[in-house]
């Protein structure tokens, strides 16, 4: 039976270093190449010699397809192909493609430059690796070779972020990535039609979680900045350079135009900038106020939200600031927050979860008083600012907590699969635990079979696929004519042919135009049958006894009485010999090719029964 | 202009040259038979290949059709072999069919044969639709139906998609709608064609996804036309819900709704349980589960279909707002919930530390319902959709199903604020819309109008303006949300000072809901103090007139509050009771003496004591029986003066009024002119002095415009009295004429005019006409065997004698009649500052009015421009610019662009609205039907403007431009 294989290398019952092997139809499929933020050793990357122990991957990878560009998902792309080696095609989104490298680059700045690592892959390779990509464009099919094709379906989750069908024959799989069910402030909702995957493969972050509607969240983000400011007071937000900052800009800088607010915004440089260009560009990938307005005025252009210099922090008066990072744990964003952190007017929000131990974490769980023995933390103030080292520092500024969280949960999970029809579900990309619950449910609620592997664990699915048949236009002409009611396309219909399998492809032919392609006679297939009857006349008048016997029983037919002393029904030949010796045992010779068996079958048995006695002689 | 003018020639002339030799036989041909059917019958046989043969038609199908052309159309197709050319005839023949004058009866045969021969499907489909089209030119004929009908179920088995798709329409629009009888006069009826339905609904099972929604539309049809669909059907709508195609999910949606309308109270089984339900409700939950289809389409239309379930159980409906929400398989409060929560305990919305959404206990996992069966969380996901189309069907929805029940209003009062902060500005204003409209159910909790205020400081003007107007109808519980609500006005009015006079209302009503709330903040308010005087604020600051407009309308039902008040602040009452007498009511004022007079005045009676008034001087002024009459002017001017004066005192009565005194003047005017000395002078003597009687028939020609198009709310009669008037005024000025020309020649055609009109006005009030029995017209037409036939000279004596005789037609007032008005708000003409600008390019001038009772303003209002030289320009709004903030009311907010060359120094310009006038309009809504008659042009030629509002001046200033 054929069969769709799924092996996790990550992101099997985890989160992080996302990769997923699939082998359907004989081809390999590696999708995404992500790295492990809490590692800093081996495990950071999947374990690549599952595939193989030595040697490059080419030649057993078809294909890899990244589903967008968050590091988790792309960061050891890289390492797969320059250091481990790998030469095949590399799919990806337009935009994916344009900020992964970026994404990368500073990936590794931060590995080798500060943290000074060696043996890990250079500018070099990331520029040679991206070169190795193929972009993808939304609902297009991209045939990768005669068999396999693939096709990207909008996800939501960042910019660029894509759902992946991938397709061999009738068999397909569908890999979502990370994906959104919820539109933003910036990206619109993950869509797939109902392609009936025969596996669906999805992220399952948030399992176990119903949210709240975005509203309420905007709606108390929105207030809790108007209050601040109003009050003349600063507000710091940290975030992470892509994806959730951009919707917090697009948020704020809406809300200032609506209503009409003169407070400044700034947003700390670096490499926000660059992306930023990029979603300027991608416009077709934005929700649907961003697609429609953009030609009076594409909404990434921000006008009230300007480039952050350092000095800008003692600057009297409200202000809004984002900077990275977001944890608060170094960088910009804890400068700044030691700036203000004594003046109760001021505020923080911070919009993401925070890692136990950062300075994010303590003062989110109300600590007062931070006392700065971070060995860390203390070097990066001496670093930048030598001035405001103090060992503890007092907290008065409001703490606040947003959550603006890009994945689907339960319900978006569940919505999905509605959406999608899948005849299997295989869930990644979340604790274990979380998805019992919902693989539970799945299997409850849709009746069909949910996996959850873990990592290097594999899951194997037989499935169905319906064999497609050429079948001649003469075969199907010849079939019609027969007659019969008109073709019901809801009842089968038997019908003979010759099927030939030739070049991996099956036709159904006619039985003479299959001999004359294979060159091969056509042999006749007779069935010879005796029957002994018993009767007292002499042969000939047997003969047209049965004769007048089938005559009266198989109305419909031809029956002949040939001259040469046989009867045919049909082409069913039947003659009457006896012995000498037993002139009363008449031997009955029945023969009737292979295409008359049943007629023939009926015959005999008939025949066997006997003649019955009121026959006239003739 | 002129280079496409040029471009024009040219292209004639190219065409001429291009085509000499193939243009030269048709003529010739066209020559000896001037059919056009013909002509295109000999280029049809003319063509030699299939495109000719197409061009030719496709020619003849884009100038006008003839109805002779068929024959000739016909009679090719049967010849044609080529697909195409087939397919454009049938659809030519369907085109003729349409036309007017053109029985199609007579072309069904020849339509009806083409059927034995046809082999081509796209052919066949349009053919199909041609007879599509017959049928529906002949919607009588019954046998002409069934004949079509048996057509349609003949090729409903066709493998071709699109012609049983035009089959099943053809079911639609046809079948029979009454229950299916056999009746013996019709022997061409076949059993089957009875029952369309049954045979419609085996097509929801095609094979191909268009034919299921042909199928669907043409049993929606079916409905539409009366038949009572069975209710058997709905089990197979609700299959279709799930189909793979989204026209068919979107028709099923409306199926599945029409059916939920039938039979709303029939009970269905919920499979997999033992339980039934109403099928209303059934529908309701499995049209909300289309809320999140796949496709925005579907989950437009079932979100706007949900807004038309209002018989669904309140439980259901309640459904649809929840949305359980949990955090690692633990229960969470949504942050409605907890806000509610918070108000409740009485705490001031912390909300300020993490994780006070912390979830609490612990989720049975077998309970959670992850695919929310039924209704549950409809809405939310509608509220939340991507497309803004959803949320605005969404938002309506709502609004429908809120006020049909109180407690649902109640419960989607918090996700209609939170619509309040949608990123399009369009959804914002339909939820504050929406939001209003169900007010009357709702009282606001301060968390939520805290949520609601904060929409005041919006950019838009629309969305303030209709949160003034929500702030207007709302519930408030609290005196901390009078509070809350008036230091976001005033926040709102410093900040956009142009809204004063939208906050001014909004506050009037405000305190004239709230009296009671209002009465504990008066001394903060007015800032008095028990001890100490407090300086006396400044009167024109519009935020203090807000506080007073606010306090003054609370203490209008509260009579202890005038106790609190101060010295000045009666003062400051009795000037704004004068300047601003709209926002501030009259108030009993203990100790003032003025006070019981002029409350007792404009009393709750007093509206119909002016009735009386209004009723009493008309009837006194029927009294007259001829203009001529002695007194007869004295009493008219009086009652002029006592009518515009009671216009202006009371405003319900000031269109009634007006009109009146409009009329009488017009008669004032009248009996003036024909009093002049002039008429027993010579003829020769008056040509110098008759001005005023000249001056006098103008005007009254002005008037009888502006009596019959400003006022809306006139009935025929009324109308038949204004032309009237004006007949008499058309009248005095041919008299006129008369004695001032020399010579007949001119007179003639005046006169032949006059008469068509006499008989226009005949024939347009035939009606009214024993009313007018007394008056002018009335003798006139006694008069008009003789008018036609006699020559000018008399026809003028005698309407001079009988415009003299003629009595006095009485004025009968409509029950409702109403002055259309208009108030340009800005620009306000108060700026000294001239708008500068170079001369020779343009200047964007923003222009707010507001327009009342004007009717259809998107085409009569126009803004003109006067300069100071003496030019004037009409500018056409676009109809985007006008709003309706309310019934007769319409605010119009335009730019227009004025330029001008330069000037030496600053100079006013005046704008002003007017509003546009066609008599043919009316005519044409009179008599509809004798629209082809050759009179009617010429009359409906009058149009003009009529200046209405008073005009503002803007002072402007082109500069020269500097090289």
């Amino acid at each position: 039976m054929p069969e769709i294989k799924v092996t996790p290398l990550g992101a099997g019952q985890d989160v992080g270093r996302s990769c997923i092997l699939v082998s359907i139809g004989g081809k390999n499929i590696m999708l995404d190449c992500g790295m492990h933020m809490g590692f800093n050793d081996d495990r950071r990357f999947p374990d690549f010699s599952y595939i193989t122990q030595q040697g490059r991957l080419t030649e057993f990878l078809d294909c890899v397809i990244i589903s967008h560009f968050h590091l988790d998902h792309c960061g050891a792309l890289p390492y797969m192909s320059e250091m481990v080696g790998y030469d095949g095609p590399i799919y990806m989104t337009h935009p994916t493609k344009a900020i992964c490298p970026i994404l990368l680059e500073d990936f590794r700045k931060i590995t080798v430059d500060k943290k000074g690592e060696t043996n890990f892959f250079t500018s070099q390779m990331i520029k040679d690796c991206m070169k190795k990509v193929v972009p993808l464009n939304l609902h297009q099919t991209v045939q990768v070779d005669d068999e396999l094709e693939i096709k990207a379906y909008y996800a939501g989750h960042v910019l660029g972020a894509a759902m992946v069908q991938i397709k061999v024959g009738s068999e397909s799989v569908v890999y979502t990535g990370d994906y959104n069910m919820t539109p933003d402030r910036h990206l619109g909702a993950a869509w797939i039609d109902k392609c009936r995957p025969d596996i669906l493969i999805s992220e399952s972050t948030y399992a176990t979680t119903i949210r709240d509607s975005k509203r309420c969240r905007e709606r108390d983000f929105l207030k809790k900045v108007h209050e601040t400011v109003e009050r003349g007071g600063k507000v710091l937000i940290p975030v992470f350079a892509l994806g959730r900052a951009q919707e917090l800009c697009i948020l704020l800088e809406t809300f200032w135009e609506r209503m009409n607010m003169k407070a400044p915004i700034y947003f700390s440089t670096g490499l926000t900038e660059k992306a930023n260009h990029y979603y300027k560009l991608f416009i077709t990938w934005t929700n649907q106020k961003i697609r429609k307005t953009f030609v009076q005025r594409n909404m990434f252009e921000f006008k009230h939200i300007k480039a952050f210099d350092r000095s800008y922090a003692d600057n009297p008066g409200p202000m809004v600031v984002f900077a990275t990072p977001g944890m608060l744990h170094a960088g910009q964003s804890l400068q700044i927050f030691k700036k203000w952190a004594g003046n109760e007017k001021n505020m923080i929000i911070m919009p993401g979860y925070c890692v136990q131990g950062t300075i994010g974490h303590k003062i989110l769980n109300g600590q007062k008083k931070l006392e700065m023995e971070n060995r860390q933390t203390v070097i990066e103030i001496e670093r930048c600012e030598p001035g405001c080292c103090h060992l503890s520092l007092e907290v008065k500024l409001q703490v606040e907590y947003m959550s603006f969280s890009a994945h689907a949960d339960a319900k978006g999970i569940m919505q999905l699969i509605r959406m999608a029809e899948p005849r299997n579900m295989l869930l990644v990309h979340g604790e274990a635990k979380k998805m019992e619950f919902l693989k539970d449910k799945i299997e409850q609620e849709f009746t069909i079979n949910c996996f959850m592997p873990a990592n290097g664990e594999t899951t194997t699915v037989i499935t169905n696929p319906s064999v497609p048949v050429d079948i001649s236009l003469n075969l199907l002409k010849r079939e019609m004519a027969l007659g019969g009611p008109l073709p019901d396309p809801k009842k089968p219909r038997t019908m003979h042919g010759t099927l030939i399998m030739k070049d991996n492809s099956l036709r159904l032919v006619s039985p003479e135009q299959a001999l004359k392609e294979l060159g091969l006679n056509e042999h006749q297939l007779r069935f010879t049958c005796r029957v002994q009857l018993q009767d007292p006349h002499s042969d000939p008048d047997t003969l047209s006894r049965i004769y007048t016997h089938l005559k009266s029983v198989l109305k419909g037919y031809t029956i002949q009485h040939l001259p040469d002393g046989t009867v045919m029904v049909e082409s069913i030949v039947i003659k009457v010999s006896s012995s000498a010796e037993e002139p009363n045992t008449k031997v009955l010779l029945l023969s009737w090719s292979y295409q008359d068996e049943d007629l023939g079958s009926f015959l005999s048995t008939l025949l066997k029964k006997g003649l019955p006695s009121g026959l006239s002689s003739m | 202009m002129a280079a496409h003018l040029k471009k024009r020639v040219y292209e004639e002339f190219s065409k001429v040259v291009q085509l000499p030799q193939e243009e030269a036989p048709a003529k010739k041909l066209r020559l000896t038979k001037p059919s056009k059917s013909a002509a295109l019958h000999i280029d049809l046989c003319k063509a030699s290949n299939p495109t000719d043969a197409l061009q030719y038609l496709l020619h003849f199908a884009r100038s006008s059709v003839e109805a002779e052309s068929v024959e000739g159309v016909v009679q090719h197709y049967y010849k044609e072999q080529d697909n195409s050319v087939r397919l454009k005839i049938a659809s030519l023949i369907g085109l003729l069919s349409k036309t007017q004058n053109f029985n199609p009866e007579s072309i069904l045969d020849d339509t009806l044969n083409t059927f034995n021969t046809e082999k081509s499907h796209q052919v066949l489909a349009q053919l199909l639709d041609t007879l599509l089209v017959i049928g529906t030119q002949l919607p009588e004929s019954l046998i002409v139906r069934h004949r079509l009908i048996e057509v349609a179920y003949k090729h409903l088995s066709d493998t071709y998609f699109g012609v049983r798709n035009k089959c099943l329409q053809l079911l639609g629009c046809l079948g029979n709608v009454d229950t299916p009888l056999n009746k013996d006069g019709q022997g061409l009826v076949p059993a089957v064609i009875g029952d369309a339905q049954s045979l419609i609904s085996d097509y929801f099972a095609d094979q191909d996804p268009r034919v299921r929604t042909a199928a669907i539309k043409a049993m929606l049809q079916l409905h539409e036309r009366g038949l009572k669909i069975q209710q058997t059907i709905y089990d197979q709508a609700c299959q279709l819900l799930c189909d793979d195609y989204e026209q068919v999910r979107s028709a099923a949606v409306q199926m599945v709704w029409v059916l939920s309308q039938l039979y709303p109270e029939s009970i269905v089984p919920i499979p997999s349980s033992n339980e039934q339900v109403r099928l209303v409700d059934d529908s309701f939950g499995k049209i909300s589960h289309m809320v999140s289809d796949g496709s925005w389409v579907v989950r437009v239309q079932a979100a706007k279909t949900l807004g038309n379930m209002l018989q669904v159980s309140p439980h259901f409906l309640e459904q649809t707002l929840d949305k359980k929400l949990m955090s690692d398989l633990r229960r969470k409060r949504t942050a409605h919930e907890r806000a509610k929560e918070l108000y409740a305990s009485g705490e001031f919305s912390s909300g300020r530390k993490w994780a006070d959404d912390a979830p609490k206990e612990k989720v049975d996992t077998s309970a959670v319902n992850l695919i929310a069966s039924g209704a549950c969380g409809a809405f939310v996901h509608g509220l939340e959709d991507e497309m803004y189309e959803v949320r605005i069907a969404a938002v309506d929805a709502l609004s429908a199903l809120a006020q049909s029940s109180a407690s649902f209003a109640e419960k989607c009062l918090d996700f209609l604020v939170d619509m309040f902060n949608d990123e399009i500005e369009e959804v914002r204003l339909q939820s504050i819309h929406v939001l209003r409209q169900i007010s009357t159910n709702i009282t606001l909790r301060e968390d939520q109008l805290d949520t609601v205020l904060a929409v005041l400081e919006d950019s838009s003007r629309d969305i303030r303006e209709a949160l003034h107007e929500l702030l207007c109808f709302t519930n408030v519980s609290t005196k901390e949300c009078i509070q809350l609500a008036l230091l976001e006005l005033l926040k709102n009015l410093t900040k956009y000072p142009t809204d004063r006079n939208s906050v001014w209302k909004c506050l009037k009503f405000l305190g004239c809901r709230h009296p009671t709330l209002v009465l504990p903040l008066v001394p903060e308010l007015l800032s008095t103090h028990p001890y100490f005087h407090t300086p006396e604020p400044d009167m024109d600051d519009p935020a203090y007139i807000a506080v007073l407009v606010l306090v003054f309308n609370a203490a209008q039902s509260c009579p202890t509050m005038t106790a609190l008040f101060s010295d000045h602040t009666f003062r400051h009452y009795t000037y704004l009771r004068d300047s601003l007498s709209h926002l501030v009511p009259p108030l009993r004022l203990p100790g003032r003496t003025q006070a019981p007079g002029v409350s007792g005045i404009e009393g709750s009676g007093s509206v119909e004591s002016a009735q009386l008034f209004l009723q009493q001087s008309l009837s006194r002024i029927s009294t007259i029986h001829n203009l001529q009459d002695p007194g007869a002017q004295d009493l008219l001017n009086f009652t002029i003066r006592d009518l515009q004066r009671l216009g202006e005192l009371q405003t319900e009565l000031a269109g009634a009024a007006d009109f009146s005194a409009t009329y009488l003047r017009c008669q004032l005017l009248l009996t003036k002119a024909l009093q002049e000395k002039l008429w027993t002078m010579a003829v020769p003597l008056c040509l110098k002095h008759n001005a005023m009687a000249t001056a006098a028939a103008k005007q009254m020609l002005e008037e009888t415009y502006k009596l019959e198009f400003l006022y809306s709310g006139l009935e025929n009669r009324q109308v038949a009295t204004i032309h009237h008037v004006r007949l008499q005024a058309k009248a005095l000025q041919l008299v006129l004429t008369a004695r001032t020309r020399r010579g007949v020649e001119p007179l003639i055609s005046v006169c032949e005019k006059f008469l068509q009109e006499v008989e226009s006005f005949q024939r347009l009030f035939v009606v009214e006409l024993p009313h007018l029995q007394e008056s002018f017209v009335g003798k006139l037409l006694d008069l008009s065997p003789k008018l036609s036939a006699c020559k000018p000279g008399e026809l003028v004596k005698i309407l001079q004698t009988t415009l003299r005789q003629s009595g006095f037609l009485n004025l009968k007032l409509p029950k409702q009649v109403q002055r259309a008005s208009a108030t340009i708000i800005e620009p306000t003409g108060e700026s000294d500052n001239p708008l500068r600008f170079t001369s020779g390019l343009v200047v964007a001038l923003d222009i707010d009015a507001t327009l009342e009772h004007v009717q259809d303003p998107h085409n009569t209002v126009k803004v003109q421009v006067l300069y100071p030289d003496g030019q004037s320009h009409v500018i056409q709004p676009k109809p985007g610019d006008f709003r309706s903030p309310g019934p007769h009311r319409h605010r119009l907010i335009t730019q227009v662009y004025l330029s001008h060359s330069a000037w030496t120094e600053a100079c006013q310009i005046e704008v002003r609205l007017l509003l546009a006038y066609s008599s043919s309009r009316l005519c044409k809504a009179v008599w509809s039907d004798s629209s082809t008659e050759g009179l009617q042009p010429a009359e409906g030629a009058t149009e003009g403007t009529i200046p209405f509002g008073k005009p503002v001046k803007v002072f402007i200033m082109p500069k020269p431009a500097r090289r």
